[in-house]
C-alpha cells in the first residue's frame, strides 16, 4: 500500500516531525493543558500511518518493526497495572496517587505523580495500537 | 412502497422516543441531584490539590477514575489481540498450503 506521488511524499517529509512532536507534547503536558494519553497517542499513531501510506509499510517496518509495536502495545497495559500495584506495597488502595507518588509543585512540568506516569503508558499503548492495527490490516506480510 | 411507509412509521416512533429522552436531559450548568452537586464541587475545588494536575479532565480520568481507564485500556488490548490473532492464523494457514 503506497502512493507513488511526489507531492504526498514531500509534504509527509516536511510535516511528519511536527505531527510526532505535537503528539508527544499532548502526552507529556497531560496535566497542564488539554490532551492526554489517548489523544496524543492517536496523533503519534496517525503520523506513523501517514508515513507508511506515503513510503510503504516495508520502509516503516525498518523504523518500528511489527514485533516492537506489538510488544509496546502489551507492555503499555502492563505498565499501567504495575503502577497500580505500587500503591499496594505502601498499604494504600489500587491506583492511589497522592501519598505514594509525589505530587510536586502544581503547574510545573514534573508534577502530578500518577497522572503523568499513567498517561505516558497510555500514549505508548494507543500509538502502538493504531500502528499495529494499520500494519496488520495493511495487507502485507507480517 | 409498503415497506417504505412501514419504515417511515418505525423511524418516527424511534425518533419520538429519542427526542423525549433529549427533552429530559439537563441543560448546561443545571444541577439535579445532591450527590452530583457534591461530586462536581469536590472535583473543581479540591482536584488540583489532591491530584497535582491543573487539567481537571485528565485528573478525573487517570486519577479519580483510573480503574475505569484501566478497563478501557483492556478493551484496546483485547481488540488488537483478537485482530492480530485472527490475521496471524489466516496468514499461517496460507503459508502451510
Amino acid at each position: 500500500m503506497k502512493f507513488e506521488d511526489d507531492i504526498v511524499n514531500t509534504v509527509t517529509r516536511i510535516i511528519l516531525p511536527f505531527i510526532t512532536l505535537f503528539g508527544l507534547y499532548l502526552i507529556i503536558h497531560v496535566h497542564l493543558s488539554p490532551g492526554g494519553g489517548f489523544s496524543g497517542g492517536t496523533v503519534v499513531g496517525a503520523g506513523f500511518v501517514l508515513f507508511s501510506l506515503s513510503f510503504g509499510i516495508s520502509i516503516q517496518e525498518k523504523k518500528l518493526s511489527h514485533r516492537t509495536s506489538a510488544l509496546l502495545e502489551s507492555y503499555g497495559g502492563l505498565w499501567y497495572v504495575l503502577l497500580g500495584f505500587v500503591a499496594l506495597f505502601y498499604g494504600y488502595n489500587f491506583l492511589t496517587n497522592d501519598p505514594v507518588f509525589g505530587l510536586g509543585q502544581s503547574g510545573s512540568l514534573f508534577s502530578s505523580g500518577l497522572v503523568i506516569l499513567v498517561n505516558i503508558g497510555l500514549g505508548v499503548k494507543v500509538a502502538s495500537t493504531i500502528i499495529t492495527l494499520f500494519d496488520s490490516l495493511g495487507g502485507e506480510e507480517l | 412502497m409498503k415497506k417504505n411507509i412501514v419504515a417511515m412509521i418505525m423511524l418516527l416512533i424511534i425518533g419520538l422516543g429519542l427526542m423525549s429522552v433529549v427533552g429530559e436531559m439537563p441543560t448546561f450548568g443545571e444541577r439535579r441531584f445532591f450527590s452530583e452537586e457534591e461530586m462536581y464541587d469536590r472535583y473543581l475545588q479540591q482536584g488540583p490539590e489532591e491530584t497535582g494536575s491543573i487539567n481537571i479532565v485528565s485528573a478525573i480520568i487517570t486519577d479519580y477514575r483510573a480503574f475505569d481507564t484501566l478497563g478501557e485500556t483492556t478493551v484496546l488490548f483485547a481488540t488488537v489481540a483478537a485482530i492480530y490473532g485472527t490475521l496471524l492464523a489466516a496468514i499461517n494457514k496460507d503459508g502451510d498450503d
